[in-house]
């Protein structure tokens, strides 16, 4: 860094200061959930964004996109998440609106898409999301949707995800509002059945959530629906016959995972199936709360027989990349918690760790976990992660899209483990799949040209 | 996935299904890229800028630095502009560019942020700019939201301040590549003119691998030059749709006469801008790109046969697809589809130039081919075309792959975003070496689908 850098490094305004700690340094708690900067870099994204990503997965729905193009065309097919069935989530619908219909009101185009689009596809529901403008020019969302349902008899659900009315999480929140009203029951109710839960916040990318279906299987639990990978209408419809939900992504399901609770008693537990250690303690966890004794043997001999299965490739990985350093910035704080276990497990130090959108229990959970020295940031800019990647001696970026090429110019290795990842790092054959991406990345002999 | 698009024709009014286009912000923050220490602000949610970087990262695969207004409730009831000034004083504070390139979004245009006197009375550290650009979401494309940004270059920044013009030309290449601006540049190079290419991304999103991250790495048209553009003697537009409206604005402001070009893609467009250059300057074609033109020419001879009575279906944007289907009709090809989804004009504040259906139309009128055309489409309707009437090819964008697939299609993918494969931003599709480039993917992607669906009797070495 030089001079004219760190002069400006010394006016950091002073509300990011509050955002990043050094483990051992300093004593203040770190400050996270809030608003970015104006005028910052930000690497995060909008209300409409989070809402989107949540409910994309859910494959045999119409998603409409109420607002000018650009909103359905940066979500068109890009979250990677693997369908079983229907295709028709991979599509990009939007009503498109025009100059006219920002005076005038959008609401008789989106009643207009919302007719040709169900005539021409076979969907039960249709989410319509809203974008920054509609919450402006004050379309009644409710009403078209609720005239749409009515005319064509199905289930038309406006999701509130006005870009500027609040961030991301506001997002995971407006969608899970619209999952509530999809899975509400009839009046004749759904029977809780035992031994079936619900896995809350796996997008099924690469195919994760089969991987855990397959584990609980083996387990004697069956998974009743995913929240929301790979899932459809009429699973989701019978949400509420779970005997208890699991939450991986916490960030953004824990809300339906309360209100679950509260409107129809189902228990929830917080999992993680990211890492050999995670990974089991997971799967212990839930046969202990189902208090069933043939589970939890079931368990432990699935978690012998996988770990013996996966050490010996494991072994190998860590012998190889021992002593690296790794720099995280991801989007919520559960995959930030378990990847610094992970990294523990091929003998990795994680030296920097940050999320866009982790809460404050998070974060003092990865202030517990985290080596001394390690810097801890909410809502890094790219400066921000570039600096403290320089001055840690990171070998390797964990992060998402936009933190690829950054960590490339440094010469710094990179793993996605967002929605461009191409193979599944849930499970234990995700710590395999993770450890060889990290070291085909790590020790590729691209970096010594550099 | 594309199982439901039906064959029968209906019109449809309520919106796009599988959209050819996308917003106008994420052009005019490629366009800001292309200037020298430029940072790009986005005025609007934070998810907009988002959007971009990640989109623009996606298809140059180059860290993209944009900032953003971060817009919250409150700035969308009382107005953004508390929010610009604070993002203008902190942009200079961490950021240090020369110049903040702003643009709004749906969302500032629709609450009505008056720019002009917000800027005015923000806090811009002496010797810094800050200049503005309004890319409404809901009018026109990504190619409006360029043209707009790049009309705003001369807005603010071009000045007339000679008696007489300079010897020198100033070429605006439009909505390209790195990789064609560099090639655009080498051909006027050789040919020794003087130019100032505005905006001119090369060097900024297709920069070196160093081993240190720069956030302003070298590439981009410098102030100076920008502000200079008013002394030259002609602007060459590239693209009417991209670049006419700066060219024109060019014109009127400072005097610089405006001649307007198609995107040089193929080799008829590549031997109009040359002979636009040799007219405007008066040198001659030097013998470097006559061997080029006759390497060419020799390779289009040598291949022709391939080509010739190939329907081909092409989308993506309008100045790159009028330029594409000028070149394959020149390889005998029969572009019987055409559409782009950028509307025919950009509305009140984009007001494009070009006229995409009409200067189609006349190219196949020319070559005698009936085809169908349409501005302002989607590729749900590309879609119902080519299944009323099978092509031999498809040429767009990485959107096309599903439609490829689908209908079990060769495809070559041109133009933005192409966000399945790397390199093609290096590499121009203009000049005559991009028309060679062309030529290689396109009877490469036909020759690969010969050999894949040839029965072994029909298998041969020698193609």
């Amino acid at each position: 860094m030089d001079v004219r850098q760190a002069v400006i490094w010394d006016s950091v305004l002073k509300e990011r200061k509050e955002s990043i700690i050094t483990k051992g340094k300093q004593k203040n708690r770190l400050k996270c959930d809030t608003d970015s900067v104006a005028g910052c870099v930000s690497q995060r994204a909008c209300v409409y964004c989070g809402a989107r990503v949540v409910l994309n997965p859910v494959t045999d729905a119409i998603h409409l996109v109420h607002g000018p193009i650009g909103c359905a065309s940066y979500t068109w097919d890009i979250r990677g998440s693997l369908s079983s069935g229907s295709e028709l989530y991979r599509n990009s619908f939007s009503t498109d609106l025009q100059e006219q219909d920002v005076i005038f009101g959008g609401e008789k185009k989106l009643a207009r898409a919302i007719d040709e689009l169900v005539a021409q596809y076979p969907a039960k529901v249709v989410f319509v999301y809203a974008t920054c403008i509609v919450g402006v020019i004050g379309d009644d969302l409710e009403a078209v949707c609720k005239a749409a349902a009515a005319r064509h008899q199905i289930e038309v659900i406006p999701v509130q995800s006005s870009g500027f009315a609040g961030n991301k999480a506001a997002g995971y929140r407006a969608a899970c509002d619209a999952l509530l009203r999809l899975i509400q029951p009839t009046q004749t109710g759904i029977s809780a059945r035992a031994n079936t839960i619900n896995y809350l916040g796996d997008f099924n990318l690469a195919g994760e959530v089969w991987i855990i279906k397959n584990y609980l299987r083996q387990i004697g639990v069956e998974v009743n629906v995913a929240f929301t990978g790979d899932s459809h209408y009429e699973a989701l419809k019978n949400a509420t016959a779970a005997s208890l939900n699991i939450i991986q992504c916490a960030g953004s399901m824990i809300y339906l995972a309360q209100r679950m609770k509260e409107l129809y008693g189902i228990p929830y537990l917080n999992v993680s199936f990211l890492g050999l250690q995670d990974t089991a303690e997971s799967l212990r966890k839930i046969a202990s709360h189902f208090g069933d004794e043939e589970m939890q043997r079931r368990v432990e001999e699935l978690v012998a027989r996988e770990t013996a299965r996966v050490e010996p490739t494991l072994e190998w990985y860590r012998r190889r990349l021992q002593g690296k350093k790794a720099a995280i910035y991801v989007g919520g704080g559960f995959k930030a918690i378990s990847l610094i276990k992970q990294f523990r497990e091929i003998g990795i130090d994680v030296v920097m760790i940050g999320t866009q959108t982790g809460r404050k229990e998070e974060y003092e959970i990865i202030h517990e976990l985290v080596d001394d020295g390690t810097v801890i940031l909410d809502d890094a800019n790219p400066s921000e992660l570039e600096k403290f990647m320089v001055e840690k001696g990171a070998h390797l970026l964990v992060g998402g899209v936009k933190e690829r090429p950054l960590a490339y110019k440094l010469g710094i290795a990179f793993i996605d483990h967002n929605h461009d990842r191409k193979h599944p790092l849930s499970g234990f054959v995700g710590a395999v799949n993770l450890a060889k991406e990290v070291y085909t990345t790590l020790c590729s002999p691209v970096w010594q040209y550099v | 996935m594309l199982d439901c698009t039906p064959k029968e024709i209906k019109e449809r009014t309520g919106g796009v299904i599988n959209p050819a286009k996308t917003c106008q912000p994420i052009g005019a923050m490629y366009a800001a890229l292309g200037i020298h220490r430029c940072l790009p602000h986005s005025h609007g949610s934070q998810g907009c800028c988002s959007y971009h970087r990640m989109h623009l990262t996606r298809h140059f695969r180059d860290p993209i630095m944009a900032s953003t207004s971060s817009f919250t409730e409150g700035a969308s009831v009382f107005g953004g502009g508390a929010n610009l000034k604070t993002a203008i004083k902190n942009v200079f504070a961490i950021y240090n560019p020369d110049i903040m390139a702003v643009h709004t979004t749906c969302l500032s245009e629709t609450i009505g942020d008056d720019l002009p006197t917000i800027i005015r009375t923000a806090e811009i550290p002496e010797g810094k700019l800050v200049i503005h650009t309004n890319t409404p979401s809901y009018q026109g494309s990504h190619v409006t939201g360029f043209s707009n940004m790049t009309k705003s270059m001369v807005n603010y920044l071009s000045e007339a301040t000679l008696e007489s013009k300079k010897e020198q030309v100033n070429i605006i290449p439009g909505f390209v590549n790195p990789g064609d601006m560099r090639e655009i540049k080498r051909i006027v190079n050789t040919m020794g003119i003087k130019f100032i290419m505005f905006p001119d991304t090369s060097g900024v999103v297709d920069s070196p691998m160093t081993g240190e991250y720069v956030m302003y790495p070298r590439g981009g048209t410098r102030l100076a030059d920008l502000k200079d553009t008013g002394n030259s003697k002609v602007t060459i537009a590239l693209g009417s749709y991209a670049s006419a409206d700066a060219a024109g604005q060019l014109e009127r402001k400072c005097g610089v006469p405006a001649v307007i070009l198609k995107t040089p893609i193929g080799i008829k467009a590549t031997d109009q801008l040359l002979m636009a250059l040799r007219s405007q300057f008066a040198v001659e074609i030097p013998y470097e790109l006559e061997e080029e033109r006759g390497q060419l020419v020799d390779i289009m001879t040598d291949t022709h046969f391939h080509f010739h009575g190939k329907k081909v279906a092409i989308f993506g944007d309008p100045d790159i697809v009028l330029a594409m289907t000028e070149f394959v009709l020149s390889l005998g090809m029969q572009p019987i589809h055409v559409l782009t989804g950028t509307p025919a004009t950009g509305g009140a504040i984009g007001t494009m130039v070009g006229n995409f259906e009409v200067e189609v139309q006349e190219l196949l009128q020319e070559a005698g081919i009936t085809g169908k055309v349409k501005a302002g489409g989607d590729l749900f309707e590309l879609h119902q075309w080519i299944k009323n009437e099978k092509v031999d090819l498809l040429i767009g964008n990485t959107y096309g792959k599903y439609i490829a697939r689908a209908e079990d299609l060769p495809f070559v993918r041109m133009g933005f975003p192409i966000l399945d494969r790397s390199i093609h931003s290096y590499l121009p599709v203009v000049g005559y070496k991009g028309a060679m480039r062309l030529l290689e993917m396109i009877s490469n992607a036909l020759l690969e689908r010969a050999d894949r669906d040839a029965r072994d009797e029909d298998f041969e070495l020698v193609m």
